[in-house]
This record gives C-alpha cells, sequence and structure tokens, in this order.
C-alpha cells in the first residue's frame, strides 16, 4: 500500500473490508464510490416518477439519458424510495439517504432507510363468506404456525400473521417459515396456508383467494337480511318467496320487514336454526364452503315443512346465496313439497343482480411493524422528536412511497397496503426479520428543529446523478405524491 | 455503518441471493422440497459470517503466497490458500485470486452437507462451484465480455464430469488482471481451483509493453489492492491479428501447462473476439479468419469442449 494517500480518498465502513477508495472510483462492491470525495452508494435504488397517466411500464433510468436536460432536476416530480437503500442497523448512524428537495416553493426533506423489523406481521383480509377456520386457531404454512384466525370483518375472513412471537419466539424452523411466508406475501406471490380445523387456502396480495382448491370470485353483496331489504322490490309479484341463505343471517323475504311493507302474503315457511327478528335467521346450518359460506350444497336441507295452514300447491320459491352464485327455484306440488323447476326469466335479472352488486373478491395484505430505536435514530438525534412529528403529521410516513397508516398511541406502528408498494420491496435478514423500506418526509425547518443529520442532507439532484444505479419506476397512481408539503401547522 | 448480509428469494424462480460487502452469490437447488429448503437455510446461515471470517485475515491474505507463507486460519481462507500454492513458485499470486470461488465452493458444501439434492449450484459473479448427482447436468452459458453480456458458447457439465467448478478471468471483469484477455473460462475440480486458474491463464494472455495497452499500478486505482504496485490492464486498443494470436498463444501455452499439473481439465480463451478452446491449439482460427474476427459456433465450441473434457479426465 502507498504511504500516503491522496487527500479526497475515503474509507468505506460499509463492510468489514473497509476499501480506501479514491476519488471517482468505487470500492471492492462496486456499490459504494467515492464521488468528489464523498462515500456515495451507487446500489440500484429505486425511484419514483409523478405520472399523470398511471400503467407506463418500469423505466430504466438509463434509457432516460437522452432526454435528459434537467428536467427532473426539478425535484418534486421523483421521489427517493428507501427501496436498495440500505439500512444503518446495528449502528446508531445518520440513514443511508437523506434527501432535500424543493416542493412548491417549500424546502423538503426525505429521510430513506430500509427498516429491519423483528416486530412485524401482516394482516389479510380475506373476502369471502366461507369458513375458514374457528377464530384464534392457528394458520400454519409448510405445517409451522405462523398466525392465526382473527375477528372476521364485514364480508372478509381474517388473519394476522407473523409476529414476534412467531418469527424469534418458537422453532428455529417456524421463524424461517413465518419470514418466508411474510416474505412472499409482501411480494406478492402467493402463499399456502392450512388453518386448524378449518380450510387451506391460497392467497395472494391484490388476487382473488382460493379457498379449498376453489377460486373465490365475488363479494356477499350483503347479509342475507340486507340483501332482502336490497332486492324485495324487484322480487315483489315474481315469486311468493325468497330465502336468502347466508351462514351470519338468512332472510326470508315473506316474514323481512321488507317484504311486509310490500304486502308479501304469508307462506307457512318454516326455517332450521334459531330466529333472531322476524324473516331473520341465524345458525341455518354449520359453517362452511358451501352456500352463502354455510356447509350445504342443497338449500332444501335448511327448510322445515310448510305449514299446509299457510302454503298452498304452485307457491313459487326462489332459494339464492348472497352472492348470487347460487341459486334454486322450487315450486310447491299438491303435497306441499317443493319441486326444482328451470329458474323464470323474470327472476333472473334479480340473481344477476346481486351477482353484480358483488365486488371483486381479493386478498389484500397490510404490512404492520413498528420503526424501532436504531432506525429513528437513523433520522433523529432525538427519536421520540421524530415519533412526535409523525403524530402531529408534520412527517409523512411512506413506504416505497405508499402512504402508512400510523396508529395512534406511543411509538411509530404503521400499516401499509403492499399492493401500493414497488415490486418485490422487501428483503429479510436471518434474525429472521423483514427488511422494508421506510420514508420520513417533512419541511427542511421541522427536520431541524426535531433534531435531524443536517450535515448529512443532500440535494436531490446529487443522488439522481448517480443515475447508473437507480431504476426509476412510474409512482402509483392511487397513491398520494409524498412529497406534497403537509398543511399541519410547523410552529412547535 | 456495517450493513447486515442480505438474504432473499429472488421474483420468478427458486433462486437464492446472498450479498454481504463485495460478496455477490446467486444460488439455487435442486431435490425434494425439504431438501431444498434445508439447502437454503444452511447456506443463508454459513453465509452470514463469511466475510467478516476473511476480513479478520485480510492482511494475510492480500500478501503474496509462499511456500513458506504463514498459513491462513479460516475454513475459506485456507481453501484460497490452497487453490493459489500450486502457482507460488512460479509467479506473483495472492490467496485473494481464488475468493470469489472458494466462497461459492464452502456455500455448496454447507448446502450438501444438511441435503441430499440432485444437483445445485452456487454462482459468485461468474465462479460457480456445482453439485451433481447421478444423471443430473447443467448447461452454462459462456460469456466473452462481462460487460456486455451475450452468450459465444455453452457447455454441459454432467455428473459423469469431474468438472464441479467454473471459473472466468479477463481485465473487464471485476477484479484486476495483469493481462489482455476478454474472458478466460477455466473448468476444474472445484471452483476455488479454476479461480486460481482463470486468474493465472488470463495474466498470460498478454502482450508485455504493447503501446495499445493501458496500464495502471493496480494502487493507483485501489490503494489497498493486493496487486500492490503491477501495472493492471485498464484498457486494450485494436490489435492486429498475429498480435491476437501470439496472445492467446501465450495464454494457452499455459493452459496446457495446467491441464498437464491435472489442474485444470479445460479452458476458453478469448481475445478481441477470437476464441481458443483446449485442446485444439491448432491453427485453426488463421485459416478462418479471412474477413475480420471469426468466433466458433457455439455448437462447434461445443464439441471442442466435449472432445477436451473426454480426452482430459485427471491429467
Amino acid at each position: 500500500m502507498p504511504d500516503v494517500f491522496p487527500p479526497d480518498t475515503v474509507r468505506c465502513d460499509a463492510c468489514p473490508v473497509l476499501c480506501y477508495i479514491k476519488r471517482g472510483h468505487a470500492g471492492a462492491c462496486d456499490r459504494y464510490a467515492n464521488v468528489e470525495g464523498q462515500l456515495v452508494r451507487v446500489d440500484p435504488h429505486i425511484l419514483l416518477d409523478r405520472a399523470k397517466s398511471q400503467g407506463t411500464p418500469l423505466v430504466p433510468f438509463l434509457e432516460r439519458e437522452g432526454d435528459w436536460d434537467g428536467k427532473i432536476m426539478k425535484g418534486q416530480e421523483t421521489f427517493v424510495t428507501a427501496i436498495g437503500a440500505g439500512t444503518t442497523y446495528p449502528d446508531y448512524k445518520p440513514a443511508p439517504f437523506i434527501v432535500s428537495s424543493e416542493v412548491e416553493g417549500v424546502d423538503m426533506v426525505t429521510v430513506v432507510t430500509e427498516g429491519i423489523f423483528s416486530y412485524c406481521g401482516v394482516k389479510l383480509k380475506i373476502d369471502t363468506d366461507r369458513h375458514l377456520g374457528p377464530e384464534r386457531n392457528l394458520v400454519r404454512a409448510q405445517g409451522e404456525p405462523v398466525g392465526h384466525v382473527t375477528t372476521a370483518e364485514y364480508g372478509s375472513q381474517m388473519l394476522s400473521l407473523g409476529g414476534v412471537h412467531h418469527l424469534t419466539g418458537g422453532s428455529k424452523t417456524e421463524g424461517r417459515v413465518t419470514c418466508e411466508t411474510l416474505l412472499d406475501l409482501c411480494n406478492g406471490k402467493e402463499v399456502e396456508l392450512a388453518i386448524d380445523e378449518g380450510a387451506s387456502v391460497r392467497v395472494a396480495a391484490g388476487k382473488p383467494p382460493v379457498v379449498n382448491g376453489q377460486r373465490e370470485e365475488r363479494m356477499r353483496v350483503g347479509c342475507g337480511s340486507a340483501t332482502i331489504g336490497m332486492f324485495a322490490k324487484q322480487w315483489f309479484g315474481k315469486v311468493d318467496d325468497v330465502v336468502v341463505v347466508d351462514d351470519h343471517i338468512t332472510g326470508v323475504l315473506s316474514e323481512h320487514q321488507a317484504g311486509k311493507l310490500l304486502g308479501v302474503r304469508e307462506t307457512g315457511i318454516a326455517i332450521q336454526g334459531r330466529r333472531s327478528t322476524p324473516g331473520r335467521y341465524f345458525q341455518v346450518a354449520e359453517p362452511g364452503t358451501g352456500w352463502g359460506g354455510t356447509n350445504i350444497s342443497d338449500p332444501l336441507t335448511i327448510l322445515k315443512p310448510f305449514k299446509p295452514k299457510f302454503a298452498w300447491p304452485n307457491l313459487r320459491l326462489l332459494m339464492v346465496s348472497t352472492t348470487g352464485e347460487q341459486f334454486a327455484y322450487y315450486e310447491l306440488d299438491e303435497a306441499l313439497h317443493p319441486v326444482e323447476k328451470a329458474l323464470p326469466e323474470a327472476l333472473k335479472e334479480s340473481v344477476g343482480r346481486i351477482r353484480e352488486n358483488c365486488e371483486p373478491a381479493l386478498t389484500m395484505v397490510l404490512f404492520m411493524g413498528g420503526a424501532g430505536g436504531s432506525l429513528r435514530a437513523g433520522v433523529t438525534e432525538n427519536p421520540v422528536k421524530l415519533t412526535d412529528s409523525v403524530k402531529r403529521k408534520l412527517t409523512r410516513v411512506t413506504c416505497g412511497g405508499a402512504s402508512a397508516y400510523i396508529w395512534p398511541g406511543g411509538g411509530i406502528t404503521f400499516m401499509v397496503d403492499v399492493t401500493r408498494m414497488p415490486e418485490n420491496a422487501f428483503g429479510y435478514v436471518p434474525t429472521p426479520a423483514l427488511v422494508a423500506p421506510i420514508e420520513f418526509t417533512l419541511k427542511k425547518d421541522d427536520y431541524a428543529l426535531l433534531g435531524g443529520h443536517m450535515d448529512y442532507v443532500r440535494p436531490l439532484g446529487d443522488v439522481l446523478k448517480e443515475k447508473e444505479r437507480q431504476r426509476q419506476l412510474i409512482s402509483h397512481a392511487q397513491n398520494p405524491w409524498p412529497l406534497k408539503p403537509n398543511t399541519g401547522s410547523s410552529k412547535s | 455503518m456495517r450493513e447486515p448480509a442480505l438474504i432473499r428469494m429472488l421474483p420468478g424462480g427458486p433462486r437464492m441471493h446472498l450479498h454481504d460487502g463485495p460478496i455477490d452469490l446467486i444460488l439455487e437447488a435442486n431435490g425434494t422440497r425439504h431438501a431444498v429448503s434445508a439447502a437454503y437455510e444452511a447456506a443463508a446461515r454459513r453465509f452470514v459470517s463469511i466475510l467478516d471470517e476473511l476480513c479478520g485475515e485480510l492482511q494475510l491474505l492480500r500478501q503474496a503466497a509462499r511456500t513458506d507463507s504463514e498459513r491462513p486460519r479460516g475454513v475459506v481462507a485456507r481453501r484460497m490458500f490452497a487453490a493459489v500454492e500450486p502457482y507460488c513458485e512460479d509467479c506473483l499470486i495472492t490467496p485473494m485470486a481464488a475468493v470469489a470461488g472458494s466462497v461459492a465452493e464452502e456455500i455448496l458444501e454447507a448446502m450438501t452437507a444438511v441435503s441430499y439434492l440432485d444437483r445445485a449450484y452456487v454462482n459468485n459473479g461468474g465462479d460457480i462451484a456445482m453439485h451433481l448427482r447421478d444423471c443430473q447436468w447443467y448447461k452454462i452459458g459462456m460469456v466473452e465480455r462481462p460487460d456486455r453480456p451475450s452468450l459465444f458458447g455453452s457447455l454441459e457439465i454432467s455428473a459423469a464430469d469431474p468438472v464441479r467448478g467454473i471459473a472466468t478471468s479477463g481485465w473487464r471483469g471485476r477484479s484486476f488482471s495483469l493481462g489482455i484477455a476478454d474472458a478466460v473460462t477455466v473448468l476444474s475440480d472445484s471452483a476455488s481451483v479454476a479461480d486460481a486458474a482463470a486468474t493465472v491463464i488470463a495474466n498470460a494472455v498478454n502482450l508485455p509493453d504493447h503501446p495499445a495497452v493501458t496500464r495502471v499500478p493496480a494502487w493507483d486505482i485501489s490503494p489497498d489492492s493486493d496487486l500492490g504496485e503491477l501495472p493492471v490492464t485498464r484498457d486494450v486498443g485494436l490489435l492486429s491479428h498475429a498480435e491476437i494470436d501470439a496472445a492467446l498463444e501465450n495464454g494457452v501455452r499455459i493452459a496446457t501447462l495446467l491441464r498437464e499439473r491435472g489442474l485444470i481439465h479445460s479452458a476458453a480463451l478469448c481475445l478481441q473476439k477470437c476464441v481458443r478452446v483446449l485442446p485444439s491449439v491448432s491453427t485453426k482460427s488463421e485459416s478462418d479468419r479471412g474477413d475480420g474476427f471469426p468466433t466458433p459456433s457455439a455448437p462447434e465450441l461445443h464439441a471442442q469442449l466435449e472432445l477436451a473434457r473426454r480426452t482430459n479426465l485427471h491429467a
């Protein structure tokens, strides 16, 4: 080694090789370089382009070089994401990128880092009425427990996966499989999950769920009772009674308030299960993957014999599920037994309408994590001030440019829809823990006030110059532009 | 700010990406689902400490290997030293010449130690360690210019072949070269042995003091390079046919020697679109060269490599 280095040689401390890098050269990894005496990361690093139109394909940075006329230097059109930015963990050092840009006359700073989240997981909202398994039961991937069934929501089953107890609190295999499952779900890949005493599902973010091998097409329009309310007028006069089969609340037109108001005649129909209020029945069958989230495949099994006092031969009965996917039409014979007939034209429309009003069934994956100590220290010397600034909405939190929902209360616990983030934005470390991008954007003045690493702030233009290692993507059309200045008060 | 190692599965296939500092590996294993996931886990677990182990004795590993050198202690470092030791009396070589192949080999061994795999590879920037069982094989594409990847040939390595390591060296690659070869690809028993041999052969493809070749002392570019003040190739101007021939001839001579010593099975040498493949040390390229720079077609090259493989099972 020469005894004396040129004055602007830098020593890179990103890895234990500790390369000496001369001005204008890169280290052994080709990822860190000495740019005018500064150590700079030159990895592929994802930038978002604000675009008016949606659906423009990925634009490799270099292809834009031809029309590079300083236009992009205006800054507000480009947002530096944390994907590929690297992390400073476990050292309490400034974040890898602290970028300033001027937006609508306001100086903004974005602190960009990839966080390592050992406290993290995903919440899965699976649009289906089918019973996936009892609440609190374990959800398994490759046989390992990775989460549990949690409180169901309207029209959707909810799973909670991951979290520190599965990642690091169980066996090594459990941790590894949990990490793999979370990573795949966050990166939009399909994952197979089995629920104890329940169904097996194949799910991927933004795609229809597959329950026990059957693709779920639509969400129910409402519960059985709500469906009666919504369609009573359309049925009136075309059919004598309608049963909307639903695992939650099965509705019966002739007994339901909506039917009564229209003057629907009593039909003598009798339903299995527990009557809640007139025309509304709980527990007509067991939960399952049949009609309307019940376990039945023949709807007649939920009917008791018609009461001869009220029923009459040729009485017309429609039975339909809450999604309109299953339906059957019957007329009573002389003995008042239902006999299946073809669905009359006049009723086809209403069944079709139920189906039309059911939104496509999807699985949505929300990543949930907490920004902890060292990550916040990378943003400011006084981490609690960052929390405070986020709470007061002075600091916007995004993940790969997608806006994050911040939980009220202590810490920075956030949720983000992974389908709003660029592809393959997540990575992992063998701890096991997930690596997720996170960006904090705030006014430069506010950043100084909360004890930000002002010496490390670099103008956006400087970051953009390292273009051969960057990838530029078009921002997701539904995401608010992350750099738009907040309207919150900056006085503190 | 020491960055943690990155471990992730690549999109669009069951390939794993391991990255730490200057080490960047792509690996894939085939076998039962259980075997594959156990292998990936083993690879990741072995990987996370490798860079620190190597850096712990980096000073030693950057010094020229000599028969009386202090031996390094780390498993990977010992592998590196063993790979370069056969050359240490003939030329200046440091264990760093075999670092990429040695790391690939170490990770592959970690995988095969815990799993019964059909086949697996660990690719460390073109230096590849392979595992092949029974009737398994790999088809491998070769590029002459790593900066402009286009295949100039391909080869198949099957379980019956003795080859388990492939390495490529050249001045356009990530490491410095003393020679002017665009790429020298070598097949050996193991990746570490191939890595060292590729370095030595690529250094030998040379035209000393040629004005068209720009050389710079290694430490002018990288102050802590293991090559110190040795002149490394930074650019090669257009060469005449005779010059290309002469340079390749030098390389082929060394490659033949290494094959006789049992260090390599075969090698393909590329310089400005001309390719020589062992053992066809004939003047074939001369007869072809009426109009510019011929490249052997892939099947032709394949046949040559095929021949090389069959006639050279352990010299």
